[in-house]
């Protein structure tokens, strides 16, 4: 791999190697730049994949942070609360913190957003106490780069012609994963209730594809990393396209303490601490952040300067806000055969029916509902069965009893965009490398309870017409955080009402561009990551145009 | 007994593929992880080859090389584990070599437990006393005096530990200790395999 000094000045670091960031190292060297990516976790398994840990107790309880996939609460530490009114306490948020990002780690749902996403505050109104809007592009502008992504990714559906699903100028690559017990109950249901289910698209490959094999269904798939290549992370797919140019350097373990400011205006680069903990700056000609949807606003938040005292490309002070960290409903039910949901990828299938929004209904938004029940072996017996004692014979039996007969419906559903919920610095709590914590403080708007009890009462419904011998869910609780966390740096065509431009190029900085998650303007249904790597080959497009005029770089 | 109840905490992450089963397991097992929290990857591949050697030891009638608590202790310990998951027609955490699990695991990554064992057991002691003057050993008592005195102090970190640990040990990976000869794996019908095709369960079987 190649290697830059520190002080030579590249033409572009990216922060972050995720779902973003890996498209955009790759395209950028592609097209011939230099870049230096900046993630500040380890390298995973990169390049050996078959040592990912296959082992439950290994993967849960490993603290090494060499190892580990995702960032550590006690080292990334963050706070958190409902409202301005309480004083936020330490909180669990997490998310992937390895070579790669999230992608390594996730379920691989490779949902797009429906036409109609990009444009809910025309079709649906204004809503009081929300910030619902426009995205600032339409479907029509973003599906080259969503058929772009998907092939060059490597995602695995069927596509259907209907208004339920997003219309698609070509088909997946791969063909989709195969039917599991959880989508055959799901069928069962659909076909007494008059409802539309699809395989789940997925960024897991079921044929070979550009090298890599298929699928082998092992089941031990969301939270772990895949051994044969056959989940289509960044780490297998762009990251070693992006190397193999020769003009990519990943530095791992990298922690990104400060975007640097030059004095006219322009970022020169950024500040961080290396595995030893020294301060390195890394020179560039222009940042790429890619951070996630909480990290990034962070670091802006972070990076003060004479010209941005509250935080970088901070003018708007909208930096932080319209955090939507996403909000979902589960309910499950028992049945009387095996499932074995445990064999194969995460979510079975989806029913689709009820994505789009329905006045009737008494509330805006919509939800995909998801085919689900895999439970590994300690996770199941710690807390997996229901209505039954924890410990002695009764447990015995329900363990035996229970055992691969769930059903869980989960439903990704949409999240109003509120300038009250964000993410900003604690005041008092520092991290592991001594700088202010991130603070995250979010309640729904009273609308999304309404969607989320909707999903709830339906997937009782479903569960009970696809023949469950108990059915039973808890009462809807709010989101609050985790890796789906969108909308903190939103795009718009206005300075004053958005942070980054359609291209994703800061209002207030030319040469630095944000691109991930936080640039959402409303949440769709709750499935970010297929569109946060559309709107990162979009903006790779015109970075890579703009910076050969010599308007960037 | 109290009834296994899931909640999910303030500040716990909504994931794709950790929603939803995965999230409140993580929940659940919050307060088992911060105790656990030393732990890293070498140190629970270490205390698994110990806990299978003390084990093979114990199985042909050898000495068994426990790392932390003593023989006595270890007889108290197989008395609670045997009661939280008993042995029927199945094998229950005895015979999974829970208790071995344990040892090593409290002598390397759950050292953090430690003094909460050693603790234990003097209370253990205590209440058998307590509510069965003249029984002075809990693995003395019989059976039903044995779920008497565990239900009267299923609420207390002691217990629940126990009981957590008792469940680790029996579905973990047969390398950790226990889950001997995959006793806790088929006693749930998981197959190890990690290599499937299609069809997994009854009902997409019966579908194609």
């Amino acid at each position: 791999m190649k290697q830059f000094a520190p002080n030579t000045e590249v033409d572009f670091v990216v922060i972050g190697s995720g779902a973003a960031g890996a498209v955009m190292a790759k395209e950028l060297a592609v097209a011939g730049f230099s870049v230096v990516v900046l993630e500040q976790g380890g390298w995973g398994a990169y390049g050996h994949e078959q040592d990912y840990i296959k082992d439950e107790l290994l993967h849960l309880y490993s603290q090494d942070p060499v190892n580990r996939l995702m960032s550590d609460p006690n080292r990334q530490r963050n706070t958190f609360r409902r409202s301005d009114k309480e004083k936020a306490l330490p909180g669990t948020h997490s998310y992937g913190c390895v070579v790669g990002g999230g992608t390594v780690t996730y379920g691989a749902s490779s949902w797009r957003h429906l036409p109609y996403e990009f444009a809910e505050a025309t079709h649906e109104g204004t809503i009081a106490g929300s910030g619902l809007s426009d995205w600032p592009i339409s479907y029509d502008e973003l599906e080259p780069y969503y058929t772009k992504a998907e092939w060059q990714i490597g995602i695995s559906g069927r596509r259907l012609d209907s208004p339920l699903f997003s219309p698609m100028s070509k088909d997946y690559p791969v063909p989709p994963l195969p039917q599991k017990s959880s989508g055959a109950l799901f069928r069962i249901a659909a076909a007494k209730l008059n409802l539309t289910v699809v395989p789940n698209v997925a960024a897991i490959i079921t044929r070979p594809y550009q090298g890599r094999p298929a699928c082998i269904n092992c089941g031990m798939c969301g939270g772990y990393g895949c051994q044969v290549k056959a989940k289509s992370s960044s780490a297998v797919t762009l990251l070693p396209a992006a190397v193999a140019t020769g003009r990519c350097e990943i530095r791992v373990l990298s922690y990104v303490r400060e975007i640097s400011l030059a004095r006219d205006g322009k970022v020169k680069g950024a500040i961080y601490f290396d595995a030893q903990n020294r301060e390195i700056f890394q020179k560039a000609k222009a940042v790429v952040l890619c951070a996630n949807g909480t990290e990034t606003p962070r670091l802006l938040l972070l990076s003060t300067s004479n010209l941005f005292p509250e935080g970088l490309a901070n003018s708007s002070g909208l930096v932080g806000k319209y955090l939507m960290s996403g909000n979902a409903s589960t309910a499950s039910g028992l049945f009387d055969r095996p499932l074995d949901e445990y064999k194969g990828a995460v979510t079975g299938a989806a029913i689709l029916d009820f994505v789009p929004s329905d006045p009737k209904r008494g509330f805006y938004g919509g939800g995909r509902m998801t085919a689900r029940g895999q439970e590994s072996p300690i996770q199941f017996a710690l807390s997996g069965t229901h209505g039954a004692p924890s410990w002695g014979a009764g447990y015995k039996t329900a363990l035996k009893d229970q055992a691969n007969r769930k059903l869980t419906v989960t439903s990704f559903i949409t999240q109003l965009p509120l300038e009250t919920n964000r993410v900003d610095l604690d005041p008092e709590v520092k991290d592991a490398w001594g700088l202010p914590a991130m603070r995250i403080t979010t309640t729904s708007h009273p609308n999304d309870f309404k969607s989320m009890e909707f999903f709830r009462q339906k997937s009782i419904e479903i569960l009970t017409a696809a023949g469950a011998n108990t059915v039973w869910a808890d009462p809807v609780t709010d989101s609050s955080g985790g890796a789906h966390s969108r909308g903190t740096c939103r795009m718009g065509n206005d300075p004053k009402a958005s942070v980054v431009n359609k291209f994703h190029r800061a209002h207030d900085v030319p040469n630095l561009y944000i691109v991930d998650g936080s640039s959402f303007v409303t949440g769709g249904r709750n499935h970010p990551t297929m569109t946060i790597s559309a709107l990162a080959f979009r903006a790779a497009d015109h970075l890579v145009r703009a910076a050969r005029n010599g308007g960037v770089v | 007994m109290n009834k296994t109840k899931t909640r999910i905490p303030t500040g716990q992450s909504i994931a794709d593929g950790s929603l939803p089963s995965r999230r409140s397991f993580l929940a659940t097992s919050a307060a088992v992880v911060a105790t656990w929290m030393a732990a890293d990857w070498h140190a629970i591949a270490d205390a698994g080859e110990y806990a299978q050697l003390a084990r093979q030891s114990a199985r042909v009638g050898g000495a068994v090389n426990l790392a932390v608590f003593t023989d006595a202790q270890v007889a108290e310990l197989e008395a609670m584990v045997s009661q939280i998951i008993p042995s029927d027609e199945t094998p229950g955490a005895r015979e999974a070599g829970v208790v071995y699990f344990i040892d090593r695991s409290v002598a390397t990554f759950a050292s953090a437990s430690r003094e909460r064992y050693l603790q234990g057991f003097e209370e253990l002691q205590k209440k058998t006393l307590e509510m069965f003057p003249g029984s002075s050993k809990f693995s003395a008592l019989n059976p039903a005096q044995q779920i008497q005195l565990l239900t009267d102090i299923e609420t207390t970190p002691f217990f629940k530990t126990v009981r957590d640990h008792t469940v680790i040990g029996m579905f973990a990976s047969p390398q950790h200790g226990g889950n001997y000869r995959k006793a806790g794996w088929k006693l749930i019908g998981f197959d190890d395999t990690l290599n499937f095709t299609p069809p997994f369960g009854y009902y997409d079987q019966r579908q194609t």
